[in-house]
């Protein structure tokens, strides 16, 4: 096991470098300095910001800086846009409510799709069933660009009931939404998969063992049939969690919920590279730590992987 | 006894020489068999082959082009803009006076070869990266898919945002972005198919006849992994058009004057607060019901294809 763990980080710190250095690489690829305008600075006055936000030294040495502050103390350096904002002041803004509403959508998609993958697979062939084959094949079709209008225009222009955007610091009727948006496809997945996985389960020997030893239905499901029918669901929770993570960009355009998303496209369009840089850096971080845990999860459960 | 038997040898390999000879079934005609027996794929087949006609013969039915502007619907598309056939606007106008029966024509055909040609960079590259990992093995398929771990543990489309902002916006960048990042789970299935071929007799053959590594790649193993291929082409295909919709609708994507779906849906989404919704359900239903026939597609192929189901 402490092979596999080291040997699991010993892929997870390279990829974090490589995703650092591709973007800062990225970022210096672009056509002229982030100080160019419309109206050219004096040259004079040009020098002394690049100075002052490093830019006049050689690219490896700006590169070993950035990569140095990354590293050791979390510094994302200022923004290029908003003079008087670092990218760590803008993160800090937008991160909390992206992790909120992200965890919420987290916990919906396990806690609906697993039970009604589960119920779907033990009442095989029945309405129950087909139900929940019908919406897990739906909901596969319909990602969170697509569910978050659907949804204003039935809950807020037809039935008025909830508001279209905004947070409203986090209070329960703005964060349905963007929660139901964000995670039914992820919910559908997860169904789908509890199930194949379940049905395969059940037809196994140690199950049918299980009920000639006379065991009740409870048991065998909680005890015999669930554990091993959830590794599966468990290998997906990487992408769905990458999934998510991308989504929130979706929903924190349209629901104006004011995440990191936001911050993301806002710099995209004006091309604030460092707030972009950020933005990636740390969604690779969590990325890769999200699926290093999965991993070891992952591990830990399944008793037939052997190192 | 032994004449006797040699009578009959005689006469059973008279008979087996006379007897007609069975007609064999190829792999891919058994496939397109089990393909047709596929009720959902096959409607499906026939839906996406009526909107891929649609998007070329729809502009011949239509009054207004996509570059015509309606002046008496501009401004006012909630109440001038409506879908009707007196106006000539099937799917009604948005708020520009932009007629969104030829938008939406125009957003189907892009849309759709994004995920073709997406689809196509993905299995060319992904089929010769996995295969040539999988069949040349050892220290070089090691470093190979230690490459392709870590490029799948990075958020692509973040990268795939940044590049296009770093590169400028424009349909080739993103066909460029999109197919380059798409490629990992592809090289990663033939991969995996390669190494399971790669040990067989014909294989062994072709190396013992002095057939050069490569050709036996591009001759004996990619054509073995055609099925496999073709499965997951058809899933990617799908998975493009998303991920290009998904860069479209936070306007990072297709740029005007040329749309696509994801843009489409993103001008509908954005202005259904002003009673016309038409804009967004035109073009969402093209969308969805186009993925749903890609995925039934998929699954009806893989039904027909995958050795793993049989």
């Amino acid at each position: 096991m402490l092979n596999y763990v080291i040997k699991r980080v010993g892929i997870a710190i390279p990829t974090m470098l490589i995703l650092i250095i591709l973007s800062f690489l990225l970022m210096h690829a672009a056509p002229g300095g982030p100080f160019t305008s419309d109206r050219p600075l004096p040259a004079q006055v040009l020098a002394n910001i690049e100075a002052k936000y490093g830019l006049d030294q050689p690219l490896w040495r700006q590169m070993i800086n950035y990569v140095w502050g990354v590293v050791t103390q979390f510094d994302f350096g200022p923004s290029f846009k908003y003079k008087d904002r670092t990218v760590n002041e803008i993160i800090a803004q937008g991160f909390p409510i992206t992790l909120k509403y992200g965890f919420l959508s987290f916990i919906f998609a396990i806690g609906v799709g697993i039970p009604l993958g589960a119920i779907a697979a033990i009442r095989q062939n029945t309405w129950i069933d087909y139900l929940a084959v019908g919406v897990s094949i739906g909901a596969q079709v319909l990602p969170n660009f697509v569910m978050a209008p659907l949804l204003v225009i039935v809950f807020t222009l037809w039935l008025g009931w909830l508001p279209g955007g905004g947070w409203g610091g986090g209070s329960w009727e703005y964060l349905i939404m963007p929660v139901i948006a964000l995670s039914t496809s992820y919910m559908a997945s997860i169904a789908r998969i509890t199930r194949s996985s379940m049905l395969e389960v059940l037809n196994t020997n140690y199950i049918r063992t299980a009920k000639a030893k006379g065991l009740p239905t409870k048991t065998i499901l909680l005890r015999h049939a669930l554990k091993p029918s959830l590794l599966p669901v468990i290998s997906y929770l990487g992408p769905a969690f990458v999934g998510l993570i991308t989504g929130s960009v979706v929903i924190d355009i349209y629901f104006s919920t004011g995440g990191m998303g936001y911050f993301f496209v806002n710099s995209a369009m004006n091309r604030d590279y460092s707030v972009m840089m950020g933005i990636t850096i740390l969604v690779g971080f969590l990325t890769i730590m999200f699926s290093l845990v999965i991993d070891l999860l992952y591990a830990w459960v399944d008793p037939k992987i052997r190192y | 006894m032994i004449v006797a038997n040699k009578k009959k040898i005689h006469q059973m390999s008279d008979n087996l020489s006379e007897s007609e000879f069975v007609q064999g079934r190829s792999l891919w005609a058994d496939a397109r068999r089990r393909f047709m027996g596929n009720k959902a794929a096959t409607v499906s087949l026939y839906i996406l082959v009526l909107i891929v006609l649609f998007s070329f013969i729809g502009p011949w039915f239509a009054v207004w082009t996509n570059e015509e502007i309606d002046w008496g619907a501009m401004g006012s598309a909630a109440t001038q803009g409506m879908p009707s056939f007196a106006t000539g606007h099937f799917f009604g106008t948005d708020d520009l006076g932009r007629d969104i029966y030829s938008r939406v024509i125009q957003g189907t055909q892009i849309s759709l070869m994004i995920g073709v040609i997406g689809a196509a960079i993905a299995v060319v590259v992904g089929t010769l990266y996995g295969s040539i990992s999988g069949y040349v093995g050892g220290r070089t398929d090691q470093i190979m898919m230690r490459i392709v771990d870590i490029l799948m543990a990075i958020p692509f489309m973040f990268v795939l945002i940044l590049m296009l902002v770093v590169f400028g916006r424009s349909i080739g960048m993103l066909f460029v972005g999109i197919g380059l990042l798409s490629w990992l789970d592809m090289s990663r299935i033939v991969r995996g198919q390669t190494l399971s071929l790669k040990n067989k007799e014909f294989i062994e053959a072709a190396q013992a006849t002095g057939v050069s590594d490569f050709k036996i790649i591009t001759r004996h193993i990619v054509p073995n992994l055609l099925g496999v291929v073709a499965v997951y082409a058809t899933l990617l295909v799908p998975g493009m058009i998303l991920a290009e919709s998904f860069i479209s609708f936070l306007g990072l994507g297709v740029q005007e004057p040329n749309t696509s779906w994801g843009a489409l849906i993103s001008e509908g989404a954005g202005t259904i607060r002003y009673d016309t919704e038409w804009q967004l359900l035109f073009p969402l239903a093209f969308f969805v019901v186009s993925l749903f026939c890609f995925y039934f597609i998929g699954d009806g192929l893989r039904d027909a294809l995958d050795p793993k189901d049989r």
